[in-house]
């Protein structure tokens, strides 16, 4: 293996992703260990090796005596092909042991466009693709991550999934399958046994039944599953296990830094975001516990890089207490910290000349929509007047580079709005010529839009996408009313966010398109140099499915959705409300302000929803 | 100026150049060992690699530069620290001061292990020293600019061809290290140009030793 391995390095890109033995990998004696992991990072190792979701599931799974965890990652296209040449199966980067001879495969999926990367993955392992091809206790596919709220497209090909943060479940589910193996169930038994673990869906354990015009009539649970599945969460951030003695990679990847999570949840409720949504009720961290694992993981990796993570990070109440701390500690060892996701909103002069200091000159905002009436549809609550103003502040202190992220096709969207973006960065030039302090060095405005997505959980989830001809013809629109060289405007592709919305709100029968897809070819779908539109559309009609029926539909006020069987804790009325009241241009105040009764506290009694 | 004289063998053989110092970096920062930072407006910890390695060469000579800044920590005792914080495959194997110039680095031997699956071809060493004692070893150097012809004879001091099993040929080479530098794999590249018929499976390269004009080893 390893010999077959030295021969096919030599021929492929970047061979240091292949091989493992970085700093701070867990290395374990396969006599002391009972229960093997493979984890399996739906993605090139760069992308898998900067997901902190990864690194804490590493260092918990390992944390646990008689369990070694040890990673996967997709490996790219040329890899793939010296692997499939000289017939080397997929191995885990630690042991370098065929994942075929592990007990669990578990995947951590964070977008849709992975999917086909799962299903080759299987297949470079040589393990059956499909759940019930797999008999016997060793194998075992699950998955969980952030966009596991909906598995359906995956159900015929995951065991069970992990739903939620997986922190605690995780331990539960490999105590439980210890027991399982050492007492050698079947492995019905075991799934009968995990699907009684509070947040683990058994998707063989529901049936779906279809009506005439191809949407849901029911799921029908069998009788020992639970009907509805509930989201797990960490009640406590600051006593959860957080891993600060975390691998080094070797290599260069991307976000090479030090990642610590500041909160999780988002007070915010724009009505588009999926992450908003479901990782509510917001959990934050103390500052104190932040700087000493701040501290703890820079001196444990030598990263000279700092940056703190969470969905909307200038929420934090406690950021100006925590920012002076930190900054007092990283100065002085010429340790950079970086802010992302910043808010336009409280964005202050003090804040905005630490970060000078610290080496940045560029801001970001994501008003998402360009005119006032589609930013309160959204519930988006950044207002031109707060853009305008951090701008200026920034600007008069010297810094001249601005990026801007909005999406096109959002719902209730009208030409004006597409051109209010125009707009937006029109007063947005004004103001730098009007402020800016280093107008020799010019202003670079970064302007990009993505095509909106409906999602699950979400107040827009039963909203149709537009169709990628009319997406097209706005981002046109767009690019005819910006006529400066000062902007330059990228624009994602609309095939993409089509299939990314077909998999969204996808039900079971799509695992045949999945299949299908994989068979000729698809696979590292999120690059540009391999996606292929083709592959999937042919796929599709191959299976006699309609993706317009997945992307461009909307969906009815009381249709049972495919994701019915899972709950993250929020009604759905309370989406449906949010819905409607988008359709009126209402805001909703953000939880700090008034709580709006989505349900979510009902997960953490006694706690507060607020960062 | 201070030298780190280390190894890289294993699979750390797969880290690139700007990798491995940016290995160093971070693994003087994990043991707590300051060293001079660069000037300017993003400082950095500044560290340098002499003679770059290419991707999936061994090495037993690499030598790092830098400026260690607190004399309180002996060479012992850096060496020391750095070992039990680098990744597997990078060994420091010595610290020390040093005030020559980098580009007094000459020669540099380096073994080139051939590997014949279904065996060494009969005559194989035979064949491979009159290669290499030709006047003239013109090979095919690919660049961005496209190829061009070398000539690899002059920049090649010695080569000794070794049988070393009934699948494996060694040889043991001293070559220009820099202005101009032989890649020892330039003496396979003349195994494929010349002999392909003694094209081997698969090579493994090492460099053993760095060597100043004289001859001497290089610090
Ligand atoms: S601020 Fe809005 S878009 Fe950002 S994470 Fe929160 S809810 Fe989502
Ligand atoms: S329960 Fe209220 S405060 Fe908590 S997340 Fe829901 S809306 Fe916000």
């Amino acid at each position: 293996m390893t010999e077959q391995l030295q021969r096919i390095l030599p021929t492929v890109q970047k061979p240091a992703r292949y091989v493992g033995g970085e700093y701070g990998q867990v290395i374990k004696s396969k006599q002391e260990v009972d229960v093997r992991v493979a984890f399996c990072f739906p993605d090139t190792y760069e992308i898998g090796m900067s997901n902190i979701g990864m690194r804490i599931l590493y260092g918990v799974m390992n944390d646990m005596p008689g369990v070694w965890c040890e990673r996967v990652f997709t490996p790219w296209g040329d890899m793939e092909a010296q692997m499939r040449r000289h017939a080397l199966p997929l191995y885990a980067l630690e042991s370098k042991d065929p994942v075929k001879e592990f007990d669990l495969i578990a995947f951590t999926v964070g977008y849709e466009m992975s999917y086909t990367n799962i299903l080759n993955m299987l297949n470079l392992a040589g393990v059956p693709l499909r759940a019930k091809d797999r008999k016997g206790l060793k194998n075992l596919v699950f998955a969980g991550g952030a966009c596991m709220y909906n598995p359906e497209p995956l159900a015929d090909f995951l065991d069970f999934v992990s739903l939620g943060e997986g922190e605690e479940i995780t331990k539960e589910i490999l105590q439980l399958y210890r027991k399982a193996k050492l007492e050698d169930w079947e492995k019905e038994e075991f799934l009968r046994a995990v699907a009684q673990i509070p947040g683990v869906y058994v998707p063989s354990f529901y049936e779906p039944v279809y009506q005439e015009d191809g949407t849901l009539q029911a799921i029908v649970p069998n009788p020992s599953a639970p009907k509805t599945v509930l989201k797990r969460i960490v009640k406590d951030l600051d006593s959860a296990y957080y891993p600060t003695d975390t691998l080094v990679p070797s290599m260069e990847i991307v976000h090479d830094r030090t990642n610590v999570e500041v909160f999780r949840g988002c007070i915010r409720g724009c009505r588009f975001c999926q992450a908003g949504f479901c990782y509510r009720p917001v959990r934050a961290k103390s500052a104190q516990v932040l700087y000493h694992q701040a501290v703890a993981s820079l001196e444990s990796s030598g990263n000279d890089e700092i940056t703190l993570s969470s969905l909307s990070t200038s929420d934090y109440k406690e950021l100006d207490v925590f920012a002076d701390k930190m900054l007092d500690y990283c100065i002085p060892r010429k340790i950079k910290l970086s802010l992302p996701s910043l808010r336009a909103d409280n964005f202050s002069r003090e804040l905005m000349l630490k970060l000078r200091k610290s080496g940045r000159s560029s801001l970001t905002f994501a008003p998402e929509a360009g005119t006032q009436r589609l930013r309160d549809a959204i519930n988006k609550n950044v207002t031109e007047e707060e853009i305008l103003t951090t701008c200026r502040i920034a600007f008069s202190g010297g810094w001249n580079a601005v990026k801007l992220y909005f999406m096109l096709g959002l719902p209730t969207e009208t030409d004006e709005d597409v051109l209010g973006i125009a707009e937006l960065v029109w007063k947005i030039i004004k103001e730098w010529k009007a402020y800016g302090s280093e107008k020799k060095r010019g202003l670079s405005i970064n302007l990009s839009t993505a095509f909106f997505v409906p999602k699950p959980f979400t107040p827009f989830q039963w909203e149709a996408q537009i169709t990628p001809e009319e997406y097209m013809r706005r981002v046109h629109l767009l690019q005819s009313a910006i006529k400066t060289k000062m902007v330059d405007y990228r624009y994602h592709g609309p095939e993409l966010s089509r299939l990314e919305a077909v998999l969204a709100r996808g039900d079971r029968r799509l695992g045949a398109v999945l299949e299908e897809a994989v068979k000729n070819g698809a696979r590292l779908d999120s690059w540009e140099e391999y996606f292929r539109n083709d592959i999937w559309m042919e796929a599709f009609a191959s299976c006699g499915l309609d993706p317009n029926f997945y992307a461009c539909r909307e969906f009815g006020k009381e249709e049972v959705f495919p994701w019915q069987t899972i709950s993250i804790g929020l009604r759905r009325e309370f989406f449906w409300h949010e819905r409607e009241k988008a359709y009126q241009s209402l805001t909703t105040s953000d939880c700090r302000t008034q709580c709006a009764g989505c349900g979510a506290n009902s997960l953490c009694p006694g706690g507060v929803c607020d960062a | 100026m201070h030298r780190l004289l280390f190894s890289k063998t294993a699979d750390a053989i797969w880290t690139s150049h700007l990798d491995v110092m940016r290995i160093f970096q971070r693994a003087f920062l994990r043991a707590h060992i300051p060293i001079a930072h660069t000037q300017g407006y993003s400082p950095h910890p500044f560290v340098s690699v002499i003679l770059p390695l290419s991707v999936g060469t061994a090495s037993q000579c690499e030598i790092l530069e830098c400026t260690l800044e607190d004399k309180e920590i002996s060479f012992q005792e850096t060496q020391e620290r750095l070992n039990q914080v680098l990744p597997e495959g990078i060994q420091v194997k010595e610290v020390y001061e040093s005030s020559r110039k980098a580009k007094e680095l000459t020669y540099l031997q380096a073994r080139l292990e051939l590997c014949y699956d279904s065996g060494i071809p009969s005559g194989a060493s035979e064949m491979l020293n009159s290669l290499y004692s030709r006047e003239t070893l013109e090979i095919t150097k690919k660049s961005k600019k496209g190829e061009t012809l070398l000539d690899i004879r002059p920049m090649i001091q010695s080569v000794q061809v070794q049988d070393h099993s009934p699948t494996q040929i060694w040889l043991d080479t001293v070559v220009c290290a820099q202005n101009p530098s032989c890649n020892p794999l330039f003496l396979v590249t003349a195994i494929q140009t010349y002999l392909s018929q003694l094209a081997p499976d698969f090579v493994r390269c090492s460099r053993e030793e760095v060597f100043d004009k004289e001859g001497r080893v290089f610090r």
